[in-house]
């Protein structure tokens, strides 16, 4: 179908730099896979892209109701893309309660692409529409193509010996046909992929592919759409790209980091959503020496690591924010006995349960400082999908180098989006070797590197450097339980000093936009993209405005506290009430001016935008006074 | 040395190396031992020192890992690697380790309140996943380190610091919840009897899965006395019933009470003065129907049985299962390879 078009010439082509686009419908119409295979289709044409799905919490929610309601949404164009973008230009409804869910995010305007047969009476009931809205002028702001895509569906299979429901089932790929010709996108890969998808029933792979050209087709030949757009190639580095969701990548990382320091990955886990697909990736890819452990809760996963870090392999586990408060007690047990360590929290909206599929970034203090006792890790933070890839190199040989716990913190928005990977080879990724103690004479089980103040790792099956360790306070020299007040507060202290040596390796602050001057935007984790997005529209408009993004967030960088003093106001924007202006108040005593969300959801741009302006003004008036 | 099969952390050329050579001595660490004075856990350590160098297991391939707990000092007075864990625990860093490490011989050692509370999760999932590692629960029906609380174990109506009015909630029947839990090696032994607990050890060890041993054990300070059926020379023959594989279930000075069962399975005490001993049930450490009534026996006026339980040889271990995954895996899809993994999903060439 990547045929030359015969569209007739009355339709126009309009190029445009940028296009957001989100499929809806109840969770049981394949709404991602229609998502995911158009951005693929436009990764393909060589645009930026950034993906994001919205599911429901619930599995199969009754179909046709709002809480049924699965989205997808792509970001793509021909320039950089920072996140899945804000509000989408296109709306593809599937139901009445797909539309309901979502028509208040598009823009005045936009394009509302819906399946017309849907709109039956109990539909509308179901989504609490007394009457179509088509019909009320509710939908008056946008451009509404309503299309009988259900009707179409099943008369491009009307010779095929298929069940009904069957073919209703298709017209997720009549969508994906209709907006792949709306796009200009080559359907070809779509087609491998349901030959691929289908390959035991013959009958769908036939189905679906018919179905998709027919969309194609209705756009092609109705009279219906008059314009078709063109989103050109963006310039992107040269190389081979993939798509990688935040998981995967920290999945990889995980993987890579391991091998790169010489050891068996050993991942200890319980399911809990948005972490589980953590779980499942490293459990498909047992060839490379990885061991995986479901455990019975979340403490025997953090348990499990910790004893296999103690045996010679690194012990990593991952969870979310229920898990993380359960996995307390233990992580101290890892800071106690010195062992590396890796904890992963994909981030969820909480309090408690809270709202398990949406994003949030509220367990920071948490990690930073959420343990009895003095109880020192390090923390680090993936801004990207694709970051999520190098945190979790970087967290694992941290762990290792410095033998202390590392928290990788991401959240479900990084979890659960995608971006396009530039692939690297293995050859070429940083990393160093473990060391191990294997020399009897001298050994005292935490006698520490004068460098790094780490103990030694000496690993059972090595001969005389039987040794015991546990969570009660040790002897500095020996090793041997101490209740020695001078030595407690001497090893109270070099655990928190060890931590903080980290900072000894980092590289210096990075600021993008302007590097000094009106205001300083800090961020950290996957606020990244809209910050970053913000920022250079003010830079844009004139504004004089930087933007940090910490990575690490213990310890801090040493060189943060000056180089966010070069500007006069120091703005955090976090999705929490204000955990990171807490931190840098207490560790660097800068004030600074909070920009919080806690809706379960990122920033946009645009809500950025518009309130780091409102921000800077409101500080320039205050100034003149 | 006369073991038929090998431990876990032997040499795998059935050589005993420099293993042979260690002495009881060897595995007593530079620690002062620091439990009350006549507690039971003394005679324990002092069996365990003794099985040591009878498995012919180098120090360094041997791990001690406990929980939080009197008993959970274990580790520092072992001269082998050793990991003092957090309360319950302990089953959990085991795992791990063994999974990691499946070549290491790993013992866990944990109270009533540790194993059976706290960690009482952890327990029935590691019994059941029949990972090779050896549980010393050493049950003296009491919290100790925390000065005299009601434990899982404790009997109901027992006066402690917790229970003025006496204790309210039932025990559990810790062979029966093993049982359940799917162990396949259940034992028996008390503190004093020391050559019974060396014996109970050494099958321990050489079994291969979970073994789960439950010491009966008196804390003198907060629970004194509370075996004293099974300690007191006066009376014990009357309540240990000795258990030996395939032979009857004789008890009582002489040997000369039995255990019948009745048309439903139920036990009673019989005199060999009034019935054959062909009536008498044989123990079969393998049927499980046996073990559950030897499970429930002690609790029943019945006498207490000590000894191994259960005993099923062949059962699946997890650390072996597990590793024979990636085994299974590279045959399948070759050793690893980064650059094949990053390249496995669609991908596509910019520039």
């Amino acid at each position: 179908m990547s045929q030359p078009s015969s569209s007739p010439p009355s339709k126009r082509l309009e190029v445009v730099d940028t296009v957001v686009i989100r499929f809806a419908g109840d969770s049981g119409d394949g709404m991602q896979v229609t998502g995911s295979k158009f951005s693929t289709e436009s990764a393909l044409a060589g645009n930026d892209i950034a993906t994001l799905p919205d599911y429901p919490a619930e599995i199969r929610a009754p179909a046709g109701t709002l809480a049924g309601v699965s989205g997808f949404q792509l970001h793509f164009s021909s320039k950089k893309v920072l996140t899945p973008g804000d509000a989408p230009g296109v709306l593809v409804a599937m139901n009445p309660a797909a539309l309901r869910a979502n028509v208040g995010d598009l823009v005045a305007g936009g394009i509302l692409i819906l399946d017309g047969d849907a709109f039956s009476k109990s539909n509308l009931a179901k989504a609490g529409y007394a009457d179509h809205p088509a019909k009320t002028g509710e939908l008056a702001r946008w451009r509404v193509f309503e299309i009988p895509m259900t009707r179409l569906t099943t008369k491009a299979l009307s010779d095929m010996d298929l069940p009904q429901r069957s073919m209703v089932r298709c017209r997720n790929f009549f969508a994906l046909g209709l907006c792949s010709w709306l796009y200009q996108r080559s359907t070809e890969e779509t087609q491998r992929w349901i030959a691929a998808r289908f390959k035991k029933t013959p009958a769908l792979v036939e189905a679906n592919t018919r179905v998709l050209k027919a969309g194609w087709n209705f756009g092609d030949t109705t009279e219906l759409f008059g314009t078709r757009y063109e989103v050109r190639p963006a310039s992107i580095a040269p190389g081979l790209y993939t798509s990688i969701t935040g998981n995967q990548a920290t999945a990889w990382g995980l993987m890579a980091g391991a091998a790169k320091a010489g050891l068996q990955l050993v991942y200890g886990s319980y399911p809990i959503t948005p972490a589980s697909e953590i779980l499942h990736e490293l459990c498909a890819h047992k060839q490379f020496g990885v061991v995986t452990f479901q455990a019975e809760d979340e403490i025997a996963a953090i348990g499990a690591a910790i004893g296999a870090s103690f045996g010679g392999a690194i012990g990593v586990t991952a969870s979310s924010g229920p898990g993380l408060a359960l996995k307390t007690e233990a992580i101290g047990l890892a800071v106690m006995t010195e062992l590396p360590l890796v904890v992963v929290n994909v981030q969820r909206g909480g309090p408690s349960t809270g709202l398990p599929t949406k994003t949030e970034q509220a367990d920071l203090l948490q990690a930073v400082y959420g343990r009895n006792g003095e109880c020192p890790v390090a923390v680090i933070a993936a801004s990207t999908p694709t970051d999520c890839f190098d945190a979790a190199m970087e967290a694992v040989q941290t762990a290792v180098k410095y033998m202390t716990p590392v928290i990788l913190l991401t959240d479900g928005y990084l979890a659960n989006g995608a971006q396009p990977w530039k692939i690297p080879n293995f050859a070429d990724l940083a990393g160093e070797p473990a060391s191990f103690r294997t020399q009897a004479e001298g050994f005292q089980p935490y006698l520490r590197d004068p460098d790094t103040l780490a103990r030694p790792w000496a690993k059972p099956g090595t001969p005389g450097l039987e040794h015991r360790i546990g969570g009660i306070e040790k002897d500095y020299d020996s090793g041997n339980i101490s209740y020695a007040p001078a030595n407690h507060e001497r090893m109270v202290r070099v655990r928190a000093q060890k931590v903080a040596r980290i900072a000894d390796s980092l590289a210096a602050t990075e600021v993008t936009g302007s590097e000094l001057g009106e205001a300083v935007v800090v961020g950290w984790g996957s606020t990244f993209g809209a910050i970053e997005e913000a920022v250079e529209r003010l830079n844009a408009e004139g504004l004089a405005i930087g933007h940090v993004h910490l990575r690490w967030l213990s310890p801090l960088p040493k060189d943060l506290g000056k180089v966010l003093r070069r500007f006069r106001t120091v703005i955090v924007a976090e999705l929490n009430l204000g955990q990171l202006v807490r931190l840098l108040r207490d560790q660097l005593t800068i004030d600074a001016t909070a920009i919080n969300k806690v809706e379960g959801l990122p920033f946009t741009a645009a809500q950025l935008t518009e309130t780091i302006r409102a921000v800077t003004a409101q500080r320039r008036r205050e100034e003149r006074r | 040395m006369s073991l038929a099969e090998t431990p876990s952390g032997a040499r795998d050329d059935g050589e005993l190396g420099d293993a042979a050579k260690l002495t009881r001595k060897d595995f007593e660490s530079d620690q002062d031992v620091r439990w009350c004075p006549g507690c039971g856990d003394y005679a324990i350590l002092a069996q365990v020192q003794k099985l040591m160098p009878e498995l012919a297991v180098a120090r360094e391939n041997t791990v001690f890992v406990s929980g939080i707990g009197c008993s959970s000092r274990f580790p520092y007075y072992m001269n082998t690697y050793g990991f003092h864990g957090i309360h319950g625990r302990a089953p959990a860093l085991a795992t791990g380790l063994k999974l990691a490490r499946p070549e290491l011989s790993v013992w866990i050692v944990t109270g009533d309140g540790d194993g059976l509370s706290i960690g009482g999760n952890h327990l029935i999932h590691l019994l059941r996943r029949n990972l090779d590692v050896n549980v010393l629960l050493f049950n003296n029906e009491i919290y100790g380190l925390t000065k005299g609380q009601y434990s899982p174990t404790s009997r109901q109506g027992l006066v402690t610091k917790s229970s003025p009015l006496g204790v309210v909630d039932p025990p559990f029947d810790v062979a029966s919840l093993a049982l359940g839990a799917g162990a396949t090696f259940i034992a028996r032994t008390v503190d004093v009897e020391s050559r019974h607990m060396l014996e109970v050890l050494r099958r321990a060890a050489l079994h291969k899965g979970t073994s789960f041993v439950e010491i009966v054990q008196n804390c003198p300070v907060f629970n004194d006395g509370v075996h004293e059926e099974l300690t007191d020379r006066a009376i014990k023959n009357d309540h240990q019933l000795l258990l030996e594989h395939g032979k009857p279930l004789l008890f009582g000075e002489g040997l000369r009470k039995g255990i019948r069962l009745r048309a439903d399975l139920s036990p009673e005490v019989v005199s060999l003065d009034e019935v054959d001993i062909g009536q008498i049930a044989l123990h079969d450490e393998t049927s499980p129907v046996m073990t559950q009534l030897l499970a429930r026996l002690g609790r029943q006026g019945l006498p207490m049985p000590l000894g191994v339980l259960r005993c099923v040889a062949g059962v699946p271990r997890y650390e072996q299962a597990v590793r024979a995954q990636v085994v299974e895996a590279r045959a399948a899809k070759g050793a690893g390879d980064f650059d094949a993994l990053f390249r496995s999903g669609e991908t596509w060439t910019v520039g």
